[in-house]
């Protein structure tokens, strides 16, 4: 595995020699929270930034995306056809997205690019993406990602590994995309063989910080229909208030909706971020609706996260543990906490269901 | 790569009032490309977006049968903004239609099995497509006998009046039509409620023998026990399910019953297989 090794003092070029060949995306410090913006010419990503408030899937899966463009114009002899717009795939890459960040983009590629179905809005996008990883070196004390299949220094989904070292970035390239970035960058300093073990230092060191887990090895064998008719959900969702603030900062969340918006005869059909938190979600045109009551959705959202998606694919929970909706939760709902209480539950115990 | 969100263009070649209260209205449509209508090759049970311009989509389940050449119609009941719309559009009107998705009634399950057809009110719409299917010459002797119950509240509010005549005059399909209540001295079908109908002229279940029910929650409700007690297992009992969806292709997140999504993995499932999924929908 080949390790670069960036001076300080070269960052920033380099930084700016790959914005001729890619768009590059990072943190950007916006008041009091960071925030992955396209970087402007001169720009720096803010290296240092702990997290962003937001997760970075915006730049593959934008909060509101257009997927068609259509007249209603009878005149027009393209009426009520729907037209692709033209889309930028050129390539992009997004500096300092923490490991964990990197490997919700795997979870989420399991629901766009399917074997029946490839959403191409997603697919394109994330085809086209470089992800430059920064190890995680200061990890924030809510961060569990150790116990949900990643970690700070975790190389899936990542083609670059950055790690801060002194006055210097020690950059693992991982992938064909990774080098190809290097490359554009400029960086060409490569690493003496002490920097590969530096880096398995510091990731021990970094594994070590954390201490927040989550265990859901009991929830894999609890059945669907237990889980669901447990009585904790009640307690636990009590205090929601449907906000749908976790579903927006999660970067494993993936619900859409699409709408149509008019100017006059002109139109585009919109795919916006959407929330199991919302009512409307799941509003039936006769009024029925089968997630009515708040406690639905609550559970809704946890079990499609810790239950349903363990389930389906084999692979872990729909979490990478980043903490962020722990953090933005103004009820302090806890994501951990309800794992807990999953994987505990007894279906012996005595229960009463929600209705 | 394929857009799987992109409609195939159709023109709307006929509308036809469906029921006396004109709530529903079946349209007719026609390809616009030459191509699409091979592209958009389903089986009965399927269902599809039907795609209205500044307005959004609806997921329909297609009411034509694949026996049917040369166009594919949907009976829609006019409830919010895509279907109100569509009630006040025109003949040759362009729109589009996205599918065909979701599975279908398990055809090769049924297969030299003999099939009774349960449905109620304006659900019958796919059950139309499957005993269109299955009366098809090359299709009929692959099944044994066909049954159908199907009820609404009066007779103005059967769907597809005309066909439901015509197989009444045939030998191959045993037909038990009936209303919840009718002032009309001449009808001569069968009055009262679907469950009822049901116990009474629907063959007793065996390995041989599978129900498809399709119907307004009341009905299923009551149903179901019916068909337990003349004797169909739970794996026998196949049902086409209904929530809200946008994109149909299991991307959306808001349709899924538990694990299941209805739009991708269903909309038919078994009652064996309804009955391990929380009832969401």
């Amino acid at each position: 595995m080949k390790v670069i090794k960036i001076d300080e003092k070269k960052w920033a070029d380099g930084l700016e020699n790959a914005k001729s060949a890619y768009h590059l995306f990072g943190p950007i410090k916006n008041n009091d929270f960071s925030e992955f913006k396209e970087l402007d010419k001169g720009e720096l990503p803010d290296m240092t930034a702990t997290d962003t408030r937001l997760s970075p899937k915006s730049v593959v899966f934008p909060q509101s995306e257009v997927m068609f463009e259509y007249t209603t114009d009878e005149n027009n002899k393209d009426c009520n056809l729907l037209q692709v717009p033209e889309k930028n795939y050129s390539p992009r890459a997004i500096i300092g997205i923490r490991p964990y960040d990197a490997a919700a983009f795997l979870i989420v590629k399991k629901n766009f690019d399917t074997e029946q179905y490839q959403d191409p809005y997603w697919c394109n996008s994330y085809e086209a993406c470089t992800f430059v990883g920064l190890a995680v070196t200061n990890p924030c004390p809510l961060d569990f990602s150790t116990s949900t299949n990643t970690g700070p220094f975790d190389e899936k989904g990542l083609d670059i590994l950055l790690v801060e070292s002194q006055d210097c970035f020690l950059a693992k390239i991982l992938t064909e995309k990774g080098e190809a970035f290097i490359t554009a960058a400029g960086w060409t300093d490569v690493a003496d063989h002490a920097a590969e073990k530096q880096i398995d230092e510091l990731k021990k060191q970094a594994e070590a910080l954390i201490t927040s887990k989550v265990s859901y090895s009991n929830i894999k064998s609890a059945s669907i229909m237990d889980l669901y008719d447990a009585s904790f959900w009640k307690d636990a969702g009590f205090a929601c208030i449907n906000c749908g603030t976790c579903t927006y900062v999660c970067p494993t969340c993936w619900c859409f909706d699409i709408q149509d918006e008019n100017c006059g005869k002109e139109g585009k059909r919109f795919k916006n971020w959407d929330s199991c938190m919302y009512p409307l979600f799941t509003l039936h045109g006769t009024g029925h609706n089968p997630r009515g009551e708040k406690i639905m959705r609550v559970r809704q959202r946890f079990m499609h996260k810790l239950k349903y998606f363990l389930d389906k694919y084999n692979d872990g929970i729909m979490c990478v543990g980043c903490a962020r909706c722990i953090r933005s939760c103004p009820v302090n709902i806890d994501i951990r906490r309800i794992c807990e209480l999953m994987n505990n539950h007894d279906t012996n115990a005595c229960d009463s269901t929600v209705k | 790569m394929n857009n799987p969100y992109l409609p195939y263009p159709v023109h709307i070649q006929e509308i036809t009032n469906a029921t006396e209260d004109k709530s529903l209205k079946t349209f007719k449509f026609v390809f616009e490309n030459s191509g699409d209508e091979e592209k958009f090759s389903y089986k009965a049970g399927q269902f599809a977006e039907l795609s209205v311009t500044g307005k959004g989509e609806i997921p329909i389940g297609i009411a034509s049968s694949p026996t049917e050449k040369g166009f594919v119609t949907f009976t829609v009941n006019k409830v919010g903004l895509v279907s109100t719309h569509l009630h006040q559009m025109k003949e040759g009107d362009i729109m589009g239609i996205r599918g065909p998705l979701g599975n279908s009634y398990p055809w090769d399950v049924l297969d030299g099995k003999n099939v009774v057809i349960i449905g109620g009110g304006f659900a019958f719409t796919t059950l139309r497509s499957s005993i269109v299917y299955m009366l098809d010459p090359a299709n009929r002797s692959k099944y044994k006998d066909i049954h159908v119950v199907y009820g609404a509240r009066s007779p103005g509010m059967l769907l597809y009046r005309d066909e439901l005549a015509k197989w009444e005059q045939r030998d191959d399909i045993n037909m038990h039509i009936t209303v919840d209540g009718t002032d009309d001295p001449d009808w001569k079908y069968n009055v009262g409620f679907v469950p009822s109908i049901t116990e009474e002229k629907a063959p007793h279940g065996n390995s041989d023998t599978y129900a498809i029910v399709c119907g307004p929650p009341i009905m299923i409700k009551f149903t179901l026990p019916v068909l337990e007690k003349l004797g169909f297992t739970h794996d026998h009992i196949i049902m086409s399910l209904e929530n809200r969806m946008k994109c149909g292709i299991g991307m959306c997140g808001r349709c899924n019953i538990g694990l299941e999504l209805v739009c991708k993995d269903g909309p038919v499932f078994t009652l064996d297989q309804y009955n391990m999924t929380p009832r969401e929908s």
